[in-house]
């Protein structure tokens, strides 16, 4: 009986330890396990908004042209601009339109990739909503998640989203054509993205140049075994 | 805002332990937030007092536990715990640290009102 007013109700104390994302990891673990089964590597990409991640990808998917496959996942708030404009370039995509929500999660991302010709591809891209907090806490299911940063957003970034910058294996730092013209030390982004993950990859690139796009193109390639 | 998200999920598993243990009831609840998880406590705490409104959490407190990232020196050595994602060594100022821990985000315990007798054994 309930010590206190003598209710007959019992008061339990249960002692848990359960993960809050659980059913999150369990399924983003499933989608890992589906495009290996495919022999698809899938890249998740992250950053602010305009940072540069489908212009990364219209090149990418340029260059790619004839010798791998790629598809894409995109996820995006409410228009389909960055899904038309990769359609354009004849890449299968397929739209998550999120909503409110401010990142993917590995459900959406799970009912993403069965819309897309998975028996067709090499490389699915994750396009992720741009954002640079609420993406670090979902794991999506990707081999590779990566971060861009563009000059533009200033080389302070990795010590003031840590989270994300912890999350990704690669660094992107994106637009470096703009370089002459803002204040972003290259030096410092590196070391203070190194503080918060010492085993970070960095790349420079630019999109419009095409400066990097090579070393970008290879650091794929060689996940993918080829 | 990804916080409103983290409520749906913990109210999920929250109503999975009340229905396993038949409680009427949850009155409190615990939960530890690695200060790297990405997780706003406050936030957290807005959006559960939110949602949790009609469920078997209605009435229950949320308790939450900062769950500190140890930072180790290379250069002076120490070790500290910090409260806050932040990589300089408080000591002595260097960037050159290691970071381990603080990236939990777990329902540690739950407070409950169970009809006598019928509240299952151990869990």
């Amino acid at each position: 009986m309930c010590s206190e007013c003598g209710c007959g109700h019992t008061k339990k104390i249960l002692e848990v330890s359960s993960k809050i994302l659980e059913e999150n990891d369990l399924q983003a673990e499933k989608n890992r396990e589906h495009f290996s089964r495919h022999h698809i590597l899938a890249v998740n990409l992250m950053s602010s908004p305009g940072a540069g991640k489908t212009t990364l990808l219209e090149k990418t998917a340029d260059l790619l042209r004839g010798e791998f496959r790629i598809g894409v996942v995109e996820g995006d708030l409410e228009t389909s601009r960055d899904t038309d404009r990769l359609r354009a370039r004849g890449v299968p995509v397929v739209q998550i339109t999120t909503g409110q929500a401010c990142h993917l999660d590995a459900f959406m991302v799970h009912e993403g990739i069965h819309s897309l010709p998975l028996e067709d591809l090499d490389i699915v891209f994750i396009e992720n909503v741009g954002n640079l907090v609420c993406p670090a806490s979902y794991d999506v299911g990707a081999h590779l998640n990566v971060v861009l940063l563009s000059v533009t957003e200033g080389d302070d970034k990795p010590e003031k989203y840590p989270i994300i910058f912890r999350s990704a294996d690669l660094m992107l730092i994106t637009k470096t054509d703009l370089l002459p013209y803002v204040d972003f030390s290259i030096e410092r982004a590196v070391k203070l993205a190194k503080t918060v993950n010492p085993s970070i990859d960095v790349i420079l690139v630019s999109s419009k140049t095409e400066e990097g796009m090579e070393e970008w193109l290879n650091y794929i390639k060689k996940r993918l075994g080829a | 805002m990804h916080e409103f998200s983290i409520v749906q999920n913990l109210l999920d598993l929250i109503e999975r332990y009340a229905r396993k243990n038949r409680a009427e009831r949850v009155t409190e609840i615990v939960v530890s937030v690695g200060v790297l998880s990405g997780v706003e406590p406050h936030l957290l705490k807005v959006a559960f007092d939110t949602f949790k409104e009609g469920t078997v959490a209605e009435s229950a407190e949320l308790v939450i536990e900062i769950e500190k990232l140890d930072l180790r020196c290379r250069d002076c050595g120490k070790v500290s715990g910090l409260e806050e994602p932040r990589f300089v060594c408080p000591f002595c100022g260097s960037l050159n640290t290691e970071a381990s821990g603080g990236d939990g985000l777990i329902l540690k315990r739950l407070e409950m009102e169970c009809h006598e007798g019928s509240a299952e054994g151990k869990n």
